[in-house]
């Protein structure tokens, strides 16, 4: 395949940010089909519009998902895209990698691909992009007997499940995320490969209400890292940094001169819940009126912990816009322990998970995510299915309107009436 | 052995899931896993770590593009081959973390980062603007309303000083989705860089027949503006399609994800916006979503400079009048919208004002308003 002139991709050379375009020139050398890559998106920047055609279903044998079709609409120009289909491997939680792996990863897309990545996708998977239809099936007979490794998800079926780096690099992980989300993405392989679902569901686990991976955003299964007791403090370190012994929030504010630090202004009065106050040099918090929103351990890493009663809250039916609007989780069980049982499964999280899902695949119409069909019928059919005890927690505000779907049991005499007999007393 | 095309059901391995995590840690992570007390910035993208055991990890965080080359990553390895014991992460917005478990170790890996060339900008740490997130653009989507990967670079080179500094109020977090599908799910950053689409969908009589279910397509349209039609194609026969209201539709381009046959991606028609305010953390406010307050830019390729410009205004005005820790939405709620378009010399048009469901939410409904240039 022969190179294109790029006069217009080639301006995206310059500049101090590492460019894509140099680094697919780089892998042409290698691998000529990247020109025609650059060749295309060329001719998509000269005419401002996408030269991908839609769709088309192609995948390998027993699994519904992990591969995503992508035909070039220019084929006799760019014959090295004219098939250029995507290939989700299911990554490792929370994206460590050993040398050795990446690159026998990258030898195998030497060796079917195109050898262009994404690192990574979206939802959390690591993307190969642009292969063809004959190459599918081999290159799944490598993955999995050589690399020990699989696909994730794509289309109505649980998609590759994500988490922060919690435990492995980070105070704050209030639940061990990596552990959850690697064996629940374990439990459910058939929910990730074959598709029975109404629409797409999203996991993802974030250790702390920091919340990297944006679960509350994201996801249809959210469950974020909170504790029930009392932040822990370190009064000596919270002295440091009145003194200015330590940076406010690790330093993160270093390249200004935000004067000295004032524990009043930055941490005692950003609290939401101004649960905090200095008596003399000694930090008090009220922690019954807490809300665990991080700001004062997030300015005061070294004086101030999550407490040690550590657990999740676990949120549902987060969303993009299409088609009602953008949705955050609703905060549905406020606290669980997220603890394996001696089988080694998540037990208590896997029976809120199963008990969304049967009802969902019931009542949810095609195309629906989870946080639509729970607008559709009300918060309080939903926490009826799911079994829960309704809590204020549960709500902004109770319901400014009046109109209560009262249950005919509800209401003294039940809903029957004669109104032959309303009528002998209360005339028309 | 290998994959035997004449059997290809012999010896299928399905359904192993992932690599276990833990093989990947580099040792001190694996040794101080759930035993981490705090951290610091050491200077901006350089992470210190501290275990309770008194180790110490040294995190180098560096920028990258999402779509890079295996010879990319094969550096990147030698990199971590070098310096890392052969161990590497990705962030959730793209970053390439080396980590090293001694504090001497530092220096020689930013050096031998730097003598790359601008391959691995150090940074993406603390009040800083880290990765761009983004979808997949021109380079591989069938759905875009405008590039991802250009646009991104574009944007990256422009706010490239803050991406390496601290210096701004907090983290401010900047997205890019191609289309109002949002792979990227934009609607909860600092500041979105959104592909919309202006034009109703086509409908190719010629080929709706064979390639699209009229009640999928039809259903799709959250606004019930695709109807049922007979029409003619162009052999002169009479066949059963679709047509589209266009004084209703709101170019979501649903229709087209279930029907190949009704396009609507267009070299003038396509564009950006800009929504901003939008948060994920629970760090003293409550999560918010993005607002819409520029409905469109046209699609300039190769470096989009509207965009990049609006962009940096954004920015750059928040960066001057928010107070240390406010995030964009935080500012523009202690000075209200109306100061934030005074502001940063937006104008203000209908187009922010919401029409769609639960739109009365953003109504403003008070006596309370800030006399702004905007009230001659």
């Amino acid at each position: 395949m022969p190179k294109h002139d790029t006069p217009l991709l080639d301006e995206l050379e310059k500049g101090p940010w590492p460019s894509f375009v140099t680094d697919l020139k780089r892998q042409a050398e290698k691998k000529p089909e990247c020109w025609d890559i650059l060749g295309q998106l060329e001719l998509s920047f000269k005419d401002k519009i996408t030269h991908w055609k839609h769709g088309g279903i192609v995948g390998v044998f027993g699994y519904g998902g992990g591969i995503v079709g992508r035909y070039s609409d220019v084929p006799e120009r760019f014959p090295g895209v004219a098939h250029f289909h995507t290939v989700r491997l299911n990554q490792p939680s929370s994206k460590f990698y050993s040398s050795a792996k990446l690159r026998d990863i990258c030898d195998l897309w030497e060796k079917y691909g195109s050898g262009m990545t994404n690192m990574h996708g979206s939802t959390g998977d690591l993307v190969l992009l642009g292969t063809t239809t004959p190459n599918l099936e081999p290159l799944f007979y490598d993955l999995t007997h050589n690399l020990n490794q699989d696909l994730g998800g794509s289309g109505s079926n649980l998609r590759t499940p994500e988490c922060c780096l919690g435990r492995a690099r980070c105070e704050w992980g209030c639940y061990d995320t990596q552990d959850l989300c690697h064996t629940l993405t374990m439990h459910y392989q058939d929910e990730i490969h074959r598709p029975a679902f109404p629409y797409k569901f999203k996991f993802k686990f974030s250790g702390c209400p920091n919340d990297c991976v944006a679960a509350i955003a994201r996801s249809d299964f959210a469950v974020i890292g909170t504790w029930r007791d009392d932040i822990r403090i370190d009064q000596a370190a919270v002295k440091g940094y009145v003194k200015g012994e330590f940076a406010p929030n690790g330093g993160a504010h270093s390249g200004k001169d935000w004067g000295k630090f004032d524990i009043k202004k930055e941490v005692l009065d950003l609290c939401p819940t101004e649960c905090m106050w200095m008596e003399g040099d000694t930090l008090k918090i009220d922690n019954s009126e807490c809300t665990r929103c991080m700001h004062c351990i997030n300015v005061m890493p070294r004086a101030l912990r999550p407490g040690v009663k550590q657990g999740a809250t676990i949120c549902v039916g987060a969303k993009a816009p299409i088609l009602d609007g953008a949705q955050f989780a609703t905060m549905t069980i406020p606290f669980v322990e997220v603890k394996k049982n001696e089988d080694g499964e998540f037990a208590e999280v896997v029976e809120v998970i199963e008990k969304i899902w049967d009802w969902w695949m019931e009542v949810g119409k095609n195309r629906e995510r989870v946080g639509e069909t729970i607008m559709r019928v009300g918060l309080p059919t939903f926490l009826k299915v799911m079994e829960v005890t309704p809590v204020p927690q549960h709500v902004k505000e109770p319901r400014s309107n009046p109109y209560v779907f009262w249950q005919e049991d509800e209401v003294e005499g039940g809903f029957e009436r004669d109104v032959k007999e309303f009528r002998k007393r209360n005339a028309q | 052995m290998g994959y035997d095309p004449a059997n290809p059901m012999v010896d299928r391995i399905t359904d192993i899931g992932p690599p276990h995590y833990e093989q990947f840690f580099p040792p001190v992570v694996k040794k101080n896993y759930g035993k981490w007390l705090y951290h610091e910035l050491l200077q901006p993208g350089v992470l210190m770590h501290k275990g309770e055991s008194g180790d110490e990890c040294y995190t180098v965080r560096v920028g990258c593009a999402r779509l890079i080359s295996i010879e990319l990553i094969r550096e990147i390895c030698d990199v971590a081959d070098k310096h890392c014991d052969g161990y590497v992460r990705w962030t959730t917005r793209n970053n390439v973390e080396f980590m090293v478990d001694a504090k001497a170790k530092v220096q020689p890996l930013l050096d031998d980062l730097k003598s790359r060339g601008n391959k691995f900008p150090v940074g993406g740490t603390g009040a800083s603007v880290s990765n761009c997130v983004h979808t997949q653009g021109w380079i591989h989507c069938h759905t875009p309303a405008t590039d991802a990967s250009g646009v991104v670079k574009a944007v990256m080179d422009e706010l490239f000083d803050y991406f390496t500094s601290h210096k701004l109020p907090a983290q401010v977090r900047v997205a890019l989705a191609c289309c109002l599908n949002m792979c990227g799910a934009v609607h909860a950053s600092d500041i979105a860089i959104l592909g919309v689409h202006r034009k109703p969908p086509m409908i190719d009589h010629d080929a709706i027949t064979g390639l699209c279910e009229l009640p999928l397509a039809i259903s799709s349209c959250p606004l019930g503006a695709v109807k049922p039609a007979t029409v003619k194609n162009s052999a002169g026969e009479d066949i059963k399609s679709v047509k589209v209201n266009a004084d209703r539709c709101m170019y979501c381009g649903n229709c087209y994800t279930m029907c190949p046959a009704m396009p609507l991606a267009d070299p003038d028609g396509d564009g950006i916006a800009i929504l901003v305010g939008g948060k994920v953390s629970n760090s003293r406010s409550m999560p918010m979503f993005s607002k819409l307050v520029i409905p469109f830019l046209p699609n300039t390729p190769p470096r989009w400079p509207e965009t990049v410009a609006a962009v940096k205004n954004i920015l750059e005005t928040y960066a001057k009048d928010a107070r240390k820790y406010e995030r964009v939405g935080e500012w523009t709620a202690r000075i209200g919208w109306e100061k934030f378009f005074e502001k940063t010399g937006i104008p203000f048009t209908i187009k922010s004002v919401d029409d769609y469901r639960l739109a009365y939410d953003t109504w403003r409904t008070t006596t309370q308003f800030k006399f702004t240039s905007h009230i001659k």
